[in-house]
């Protein structure tokens, strides 16, 4: 399997018309780590619950061509209220500037194909960032991704200025001509004193099944206000591996909302790197799954410089045979002292054939730090369910209510409320939630 | 209304009520005094349908239907009602929403028509006056972070917002100070209409002094040992419960 994988991505690399781009080397460098590190199997042991290779067991016809689909195939996975947003849009993770719609002054907010920046102006930060995430994931799917980079975005946010509206990203899988297997890759900056949205939104048409492979990231300047938001409502045969990637050059504030509602094989990694003094950052995740859904979230936060804060939450509610995973790391570096940082993960478990692995993991090489941590796996309160029956309220909706009480907390974090109505409008559907 | 026979329950195999007698009219209003660990709250949540409680022997009927074979929400629909002697904080859970679909869910059930948000409201603000509970409290999650007074008074809000015909109230003066005692017992006097009753489960005399017992009964290891009148309370409260334990003591003796 291993050796026909390697051979299909290596005839494909070779047949992309990338030469002479400014990527090209970059390119390379990520096929050489694919071959050297090849597609993790359930042995590597941040893969142990998330059978990715498993992904790679068919025929190996995947189709890595950009895809045309139509301006009203793209405005039916249009989120609510935002048709003065501005939306970029990536079909098989090649962006398409003819769907994408930039409603953002120039004086806000500059978008360039991450080819185009490589090249230009803005060629010294490309080369800086872009790739930073491969250290924190020595595995072939990251390095796949790199060598397949190609069609993808720059963005940047520009300073002292606040942008109100979000950027909405749309990652657009069209699996009608066969399985698709897209790998976006976007490098965001946000320079000081920004601050900048980012929604990350996915869908896919046709039926055949997909797979996206994407890499973001994140570059937050001094003093900026960073806020990140990826939303997960795909079909059961819509698979995903992403890397979020956010490193903190300067003082500031990033918040990161992962919301995993349906989907097939998903694996998200987020990473928040404490790079600077006095940093701040906030991680939220929600995963409602059912049917077969697996999600496993991976999450870093690398603290390398003194006195930052971070606090993480993440819940899940698994049901029918879903799977959920968590894993938690924390690293304080030797400089790092006065580091505090919170994490907690909180699961129910609602389906006899559904389950949760859930593992924090600080690795601690300062002396002077708080970290807490803690998880808990297990069902509705029985007490509270019985406190609400004695009232009237029928078994059906006082769970109903408890379980849409557990979800919302982390509802509450999502700031752009046409956003927040959205998701909670598909939890409350989904937990027949109608109070 | 109520009647209680032969009741026998327990817990994973260790018994707790040991033959219950108890019959409650409309209108009347029986207290239930009793050291701790005689199995008043095993009562009352046996009563309200606690299903981790098993009943071994006895019969309980409400309107002379079967109780037992009731689900907790056909209970407190059909018009019981258990204030709880600690009742459950549930994060997230908006008090008023709670609320809300409780009592439309009881009007349903007994055939009316839900309240709209109007008649709702103008419901709610009656109801707060009676227990002299603030709107910004009702806007919080249920129950959490409430003072120990403010979770009691909440209990007695609910049951004048669900108008039950049966009210358990279980310790619902310990933790109050005197101020807080009167104001709960202001409360269940002005819903006292002699139609609807009430089991008063409490483990002093002073609740009494407020909430009138028709009758008081002492529960001592699960069984019902003395009945009287409000004057049995008063008995108890000078010579303690230990008169009680000797006076059983020696009739199982003989
Ligand atoms: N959930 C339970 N599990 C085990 N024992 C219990 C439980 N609830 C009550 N008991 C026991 O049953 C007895 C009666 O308790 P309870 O009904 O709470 O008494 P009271 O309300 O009169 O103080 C006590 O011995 C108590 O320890
Ligand atoms: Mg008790």
């Amino acid at each position: 399997m291993q050796k026909e994988a390697k051979e299909f991505f290596n005839t494909r690399f070779h047949e992309q018309p990338v030469n002479g781009s400014a990527l090209a080397g970059f390119r390379q460098q990520g096929l050489d780590m694919f071959n050297k590190l090849g597609i993790p199997a359930v042995k590597h042991e941040e893969w142990k619950y998330t059978r990715v290779n498993a992904l790679f067991n068919n025929d190996l016809t995947y189709n890595l061509d950009a895809s045309g689909i139509s301006k009203a195939e793209l405005d039916s996975f249009r989120l609510p209220q935002t048709a003065n947003a501005t939306s970029l849009v990536l079909v098989n993770g090649v962006y398409s500037p003819e769907l994408s719609d930039i409603k953002h002054s120039v004086k806000d907010l500059l978008v360039l194909p991450l080819e185009t920046a490589a090249a230009g102006e803005y060629g010294a930060i490309v080369k800086k960032h872009l790739g930073h995430s491969a250290a924190y994931h020595p595995d072939g799917i990251h390095a796949l991704n790199t060598a397949f980079t190609h069609g993808g975005i720059f963005i940047l946010g520009k300073s002292n200025r606040v942008i109100t509206e979000p950027v909405y990203i749309y990652h657009i899988t069209d699996s009608r001509s066969g399985f698709a297997f897209a790998q976006p890759r976007i490098l965001a900056y946000a320079e000081q004193q920004c601050e900048l949205q980012l929604v990350e939104y996915y869908g896919t048409i046709g039926n055949e099944g997909s797979f996206t492979n994407e890499v973001i990231e994140i570059v937050a300047e001094a003093a900026s206000v960073l806020d990140y938001y990826k939303i997960q409502h795909e079909g059961p045969h819509a698979n995903h591996v992403g890397t979020t990637h956010v490193r903190q050059l300067g003082k500031c504030l990033t918040n990161a909302v992962t919301i995993s509602l349906s989907g097939g094989l998903i694996r998200n990694n987020l990473n928040m790197i404490m790079e600077s003094e006095r940093g701040e950052s906030h991680m939220y995740g929600l995963y409602l799954l059912n049917g077969k859904t697996h999600v496993d979230n991976h999450t870093i936060v690398d603290n390398v410089q003194p006195n930052c804060f971070s606090n993480e939450l993440y819940k899940g509610i698994m049901d029918e045979k879903s799977t959920g995973v968590f894993n938690g790391k924390i690293f304080v570096r030797q400089d790092a002292q006065k580091t505090n940082a919170y994490q907690s993960n909180k699961n129910i478990l609602l389906g006899d054939a559904s389950s949760v692995n859930t593992k924090p993991q600080l690795e601690i090489f300062a002396d002077d730090v708080k970290c807490s941590h803690g998880c808990t796996i297990g069902r509705l309160d029985e007490e509270a369910l019985f406190y609400l029956r004695t009232r009237g309220i029928s078994e059906k909706n006082a769970q109903s209510l408890m379980l849409h009480a557990f979800a919302v907390d982390i509802l509450e974090n999502i700031k752009p409320q046409a956003l927040k109505v959205f998701v909670d409008h598909i939890i409350s559907e989904r937990l027949d939630f109608n109070f | 209304m109520l009647k209680i026979k032969n009741l026998h329950a327990g817990i994973e195999g260790k018994k707790i009520l040991n033959g219950i007698n108890l019959e409650i009219k409309a209108g009347e209003v029986h207290a239930i005094m009793g050291p701790n660990g005689s199995g008043k709250s095993t009562l009352a949540s046996v009563l309200a349908g606690r299903e981790n409680f098993e009943v071994t022997g006895g019969s309980v009927e409400l309107f002379d239907k079967d109780l037992l074979a009731t689900s907790p929400e056909d209970r407190a629909r059909a018009g019981m009602f258990l204030a709880f002697q600690y009742p459950v904080e549930i994060p997230g859970v908006s008090t008023t929403n709670f609320i809300k679909t409780a009592v439309n869910e009881c009007r349903k059930y007994r055939g009316q028509e839900p309240l709209d948000a109007v008649a709702f409201l103008k419901m709610m603000k009656e109801k707060m006056k009676l227990v002299h509970i603030d709107q910004s409290l009702l806007s919080r999650s249920l129950n959490e972070g409430f003072s120990g007074g403010e979770k009691k008074r909440n209990e007695i809000f609910q049951m004048a917002m669900l108008e039950p015909k049966l009210a358990i109230l279980d310790e619902t003066d310990s933790g109050l100070d005197i101020d807080a005692l009167r104001i709960v017992a202001n409360g269940v006097n002005s819903y006292r209409n002699g139609e609807n009753a009430f089991l008063v489960v409490t483990h002093y005399q002073r609740l009494l002094d407020y909430i009138v017992p028709d009758f008081v009964h002492v529960l001592y290891n699960g069984r019902i040992v003395k009945s009287g009148t409000k004057d049995l309370a008063l008995e108890l409260e000078e010579k303690g419960y230990d008169f009680i334990k000797n006076e059983v003591e020696l009739t199982l003796n003989v």
